[in-house]
């Protein structure tokens, strides 16, 4: 498929966002670049220093509301992509009302517990809808563990063991590899069946 | 009986148990573990009540902080 065909697909197509971290913001950069239609992303968050260490935001923006800057940002990568921000901390409800007729949403929490939350609402609520997971990509090196495995509608990205912890941060590497695999999945979900 | 346990065959010497006596069988000891069985959520105050059985398709994924 050539390029130009993939983006008129793209463009009729709405990804949410859960999160606007390091998975959150460098997945819905990539998915800007490509050309999708729509983003919802959502974040209760405001952008810290030491959040520059791998999530897309600059110096001048540290204190700043997360899903807002994000979408200022999404603007500068491709300004024809339509942002819908949500400065709010995502509950069950706010998943289901907010991600229900998008066509993939992408989990992008950073607590394990948050990820639980997203998991249960969106199997138990929307099971139709694809959900791609990232999950396990502290710390540095072994990239051979990063991974996709499938489940129906669900894909985990990562490798399901590194948890943060202080003497094992999250990094830009392994976090925007995780991101990214994320976006690819994304784009072989939407492009499955479309291949000539 | 046998099952497939995340997408892998397995095989364990007994007729059925539940969910929680095979997550407790294989060891998984996380502490945030969201269950499926036969592609549906089971949560976890209702693990010791479903069963699993011969043919079932169970999943067991577990969730770590980082992001």
């Amino acid at each position: 498929m050539k390029f130009s065909q993939i983006k008129s697909i793209l463009s009729k197509k709405t990804i949410g966002i859960a999160g606007c971290g390091g998975l959150g913001s460098n997945c819905a950069v990539a998915l800007a670049r490509v050309g999708v239609g729509k983003l919802v992303i959502a974040d209760f968050d405001v952008i810290d220093e030491s959040n520059l260490n791998r999530q897309y935001y600059y110096f001048d923006q540290v204190g700043q509301k997360k899903a807002f800057t994000l979408q200022d940002n999404l603007y500068f990568v491709n300004e024809s992509v339509k942002v819908e921000a949500h400065d709010l901390k995502l509950g069950p409800e706010d998943i289901i009302e907010i991600y229900k007729d998008c066509d993939v949403i992408v989990e992008a929490f950073d607590l394990a517990e948050m990820k639980e939350m997203i998991l249960e609402t969106v199997l138990e609520n929307i099971p139709d809808t694809p959900l791609v997971m990232g999950v396990g990509m502290a710390g540095w090196g072994d990239n051979n563990s990063l991974q996709t495995r499938y489940e129906g509608n669900l894909y985990i990205c990562g490798d399901e063991r590194s948890e943060i912890a202080e003497d094992l941060p999250p990094l830009a590497p392994r976090v925007g590899i995780v991101a990214y695999m994320q976006a690819n999945q994304v784009l072989e979900i939407l492009l499955k069946g479309e291949r000539e | 009986m046998k099952i497939t346990l995340n997408n892998r065959e397995e095989s364990i010497d007994k007729e059925m148990m539940t969910l929680q006596e095979l997550i407790d069988y294989k060891n998984f000891t996380f502490k945030l573990l969201v269950t499926k069985v036969n592609g549906k959520l089971v949560k976890k105050d209702q693990r010791d009540r479903a069963i699993v059985r011969d043919g079932d398709k169970v999943t067991v994924l577990h969730l770590v902080s980082g992001g």
